[in-house]
């Protein structure tokens, strides 16, 4: 099952689809973007501060799937034994970094006119602040570690114990009291408490940063293939 | 109209910050993904030329090699 991820077969795929993701994402966010900051409606209670959730939501949420799949991924490298899912892991990693740290600085601007504060220890920003510290250490220990055995033993673990904070980040605000409001969206339910006219911006932008880390990760991905094959030149 | 949008009824430069902040993250992060790709792309054309005729047919005859020369000039 795992050959249809060897190097060889997907290359060509990562390669040519770079472009083509490019040019559906400039479309996606501009339509996105003139959905969040003109089309839709503000709020009656927050007036036109709510239209930073269209950034803030979809980073967050893009983070912190990002992170699980970082977790199942080291997952599986440690089960399998096999270096695509720590080489796809890698390459997950730097636009869940910058989507964790955009969701934190949003959050705090949003904060401001909202809570009249910059920044706020409670459950749900804090557990966050911890996920953009998991995000560095798995970052700085790829960079760190020259030995590729042990950079996959310490890069996995890191996600696998950062993972245990995911559910803390989803629950922060069933679980104590914090100045984030319960979820207004389950993916599970049909019932949102959210009006279609805010949820189709909401929608829109998260689909243009979900297409915005798949282009970052298809870059990353075939910089280090390109990386393994600069090493099996020299073995030539 | 612009005055509004512009203004966000006293909100603007909340909103325009917290917008202009993910924007140009996604701008740096884009370069330098794409400077990361590129400065590896070129140690491998570099390389591959410092092969000699038998050693370049060789690394040549590898689907990937071939895919990482034929698309230098594409991204």
């Amino acid at each position: 099952m795992f050959k249809f991820f060897e190097p060889n077969k997907v290359f060509a795929v990562t390669s040519k689809s770079i472009k083509y993701v490019l040019f559906l994402f400039i479309i996606v966010i501009s339509i996105g973007l003139v959905e969040a900051l003109i089309l839709s409606p503000e709020d009656y209670k927050q007036s036109d501060a709510v239209r930073i959730m269209y950034v803030h939501v979809p980073a967050a949420w893009i983070s912190l799937g990002i992170f699980s799949a970082l977790a199942l991924l080291s997952l599986g490298s440690f089960i399998f034994k096999n270096k695509i899912f720590s080489l796809i892991a890698k390459s997950l990693a730097p636009s869940g970094f910058v989507f964790s740290i955009i969701a934190l600085v949003t959050g705090s601007i949003w904060g401001k006119p909202t809570w009249g504060t910059w920044w706020a220890w409670d459950a749900r920003i804090t557990s966050m602040f911890i996920l953009v510290l998991f995000y560095g250490m798995y970052l700085l220990a790829w960079r760190i570690y020259e030995d590729n055995q042990k950079v996959i033993r310490i890069t996995s673990l890191i996600a696998i114990i950062g993972a245990v904070n995911i559910p803390i980040i989803k629950f922060s605000v069933d679980w104590w009291n914090t100045l984030h409001q319960p979820a207004s969206i389950n993916i599970l339910s049909t019932n949102t408490a959210i009006h279609s006219s805010m949820l189709i911006p909401l929608s829109i932008m998260t689909a243009a940063f979900a297409l915005f880390s798949l282009l970052i990760f298809l870059m990353k991905y075939n910089t280090e293939l390109i990386k393994i094959k600069n090493k099996g030149l020299n073995r030539l | 109209m612009i005055i509004e949008i512009i203004s966000m009824n006293g909100y603007g430069a909340y909103v325009w910050s917290a917008f202009s902040f993910t924007l140009i993250s996604f701008t740096a992060l884009y370069f330098v993904t794409k400077l990361q790709l590129s400065k590896e792309q070129k140690r491998f054309v570099s390389k591959y030329g410092s092969l000699n005729t038998e050693k370049a047919k060789a690394a040549k005859s590898q689907i990937t090699n071939r895919e990482i020369l034929s698309n230098i000039s594409n991204i």
